[in-house]
């Protein structure tokens, strides 16, 4: 899978699933404080993504990830792991 | 001691979408039953239930505020929405008054099997997600109306199986009569899907009158059946007299009387004996004689055995002489953990437009509903000043209700 495929996939569960505006999801965007994504939102981020891409994802994972492009990183470093 | 009286309700049930709706189909007699072909495919001995649309609440509410609210937590937020209007509370009151909610509801069922669905395909509980333990709660409505409405009262669910609804305005009632609120969201809400009601017909109370679902639930009929489930959300708003005036509130009833009682007997078949041991302590909470009600909404389900126990607590109470009795669940169904707060709805409904709703489908009586004065059709200007509406539920728990018209 291209990366562009895996960014428009991740950008598309966070519009659809998480109802963020398509305006909001520039690569700087915090996920906390810009696209407000809550502990409760990490535990459906790891559903979403296993339906989407087939991996599980552990919530420790979460820890480093602090802004949306570190968000596509991982998601792409795991897909291009598996 | 303060007076307790009713300045909104809100419901969404089988008969119509809010208040306006459901008048009109009391008046009518209009029936909310159907089938679901899915119940038989998946083993039931009936597939009659309520028909209900669920309503969709995204755009109305944020995401975070919908993955929790079961069901029932839905229907509930619809008829809280209708209530809180008409009784003109508005967000800038609920945060800064201490507004509580008490709240019948005793099942979730459909939630917590779906979870289960998930764990025995994926084996990790990772992939539940985050909603299904706030919709897996009994306590699911109070969970999400409390923190949609942002309340600071009082925050309880009231779990007393077919009678949670009524006891849940019963109970609002002694906290604001005793001055330890002065504004409470009471109401009932039921689940009404086949995951929660596989085991109930597995115990044959169902009406199986299958080709005319319309026709199957009869409460009083010589040839009823058996209940049909049904469900929804029901709310009405009690408020302290001298809160609602206060406010400049519209006051629309006040509650009088509420009696209670537990048979201490059999854990599905009722009697005779604690029925009308409620029904006798709320005349007496009330300060009123039998004579004085106009109307009695009855439990009433439709099943052989309930509806003759009733017809006797009734007779035992009121004498030969008893006022319009009907049970609504003749054209909503059983409405179990909601039904004794939307009958207290139904009833006033009549109150406020002077009739009295049909008891649909009573063709013959049996010996005892014989001698009630049951209303076969809508009873058009007929005065109701006071009515009394009861509440039964599995494991013998009875809950009675006395309202009164404010003049």
């Amino acid at each position: 899978m291209e990366n562009k495929e895996i960014i428009t996939k991740v950008n598309y569960f966070l519009i659809d699933e998480f109802e963020l505006e398509e305006d909001q999801l520039v690569p700087t965007a915090s996920l906390k404080e810009t696209l407000e994504i809550d502990s409760l939102d990490y535990v459906d981020l790891v559903v979403i993504i296993e339906k989407t891409f087939g991996f599980k994802v552990k919530g420790e994972d979460f820890v480093g990830i602090k802004t949306l492009q570190d968000f596509y990183d991982y998601i792409i470093n795991r897909v291009q792991a598996n | 001691m303060n007076r307790v009286v009713i300045t909104g309700m809100g419901i969404y049930s089988t008969i119509g979408k809010n208040i306006e709706e459901v008048n009109n189909s009391l008046y009518t007699g209009k029936s909310g039953i159907g089938f679901e072909q899915l119940r038989k495919d998946l083993g039931f001995r009936s597939g009659l239930t309520g028909i209900i649309e669920r309503p969709d609440l995204k755009g109305e509410l944020k995401r975070r505020q919908r993955v929790g609210m079961a069901e029932e937590s839905e229907y509930a937020y619809v008829a809280t929405i209708e209530a809180l209007k008409q009784a003109r509370i508005e967000e800038d009151f609920l945060d800064k008054n201490d507004v509580g909610i008490l709240y019948g509801n005793d099942s979730t069922a459909k939630s917590v099997v779906e979870s289960y669905d998930i764990l025995k395909e994926k084996k990790d509980t990772a992939l539940v997600g985050s909603g299904a333990i706030f919709q897996s709660m009994n306590s699911t409505i109070t969970m999400n109306l409390s923190i949609i409405f942002r309340l600071k009262g009082i925050n309880l669910t009231v779990s007393a199986a077919c009678a949670s609804g009524s006891h849940s305005i019963g109970l609002g009632y002694h906290l604001i009569k005793s001055g330890l609120q002065d504004i409470i969201i009471c109401g009932g809400g039921q689940e009404i899907n086949y995951h929660s009601m596989g085991s109930f017909d597995g115990l044959n109370a169902f009406s199986v009158r299958e080709d005319q679902p319309q026709k199957a639930s009869r409460p009083f009929d010589r040839d009823r059946d058996g209940l049909v489930p049904s469900g929804g959300a029901a709310t009405v708003i009690l408020e302290s007299y001298e809160s609602a005036i206060k406010r400049g509130a519209k006051i629309i009833a006040e509650v009088i009387g509420y009696g209670f009682s537990s048979n201490g007997d059999h854990i599905s078949v009722p009697n005779v004996v604690g029925p009308a041991k409620s029904l006798e302590m709320a005349l007496k909470d009330a300060q009123l004689k039998a004579a004085q009600i106009d109307y009695i909404n009855a439990h009433a389900t439709a099943t052989p055995v309930g509806d003759l126990n009733e017809a006797q607590s009734i007779s035992k109470v009121f004498g030969p002489k008893t006022p319009y009795v009907s049970s609504t669940k003749s054209m909503t169904g059983h409405e179990m953990w909601m039904g004794g707060a939307s009958e207290i709805i139904y009833s006033v409904l009549m109150m406020q437009n002077s009739y009295v709703a049909p008891n649909i489908n009573f063709e013959n009586p049996d010996e005892h509903s014989a001698k009630l004065n049951i209303a076969t059709e809508t009873i058009k200007n007929h005065n109701i000043d006071i009515f009394l509406s009861n509440s039964f539920g599995f494991g013998g728990t009875n809950s009675s209700l006395i309202v009164k018209k404010i003049k």
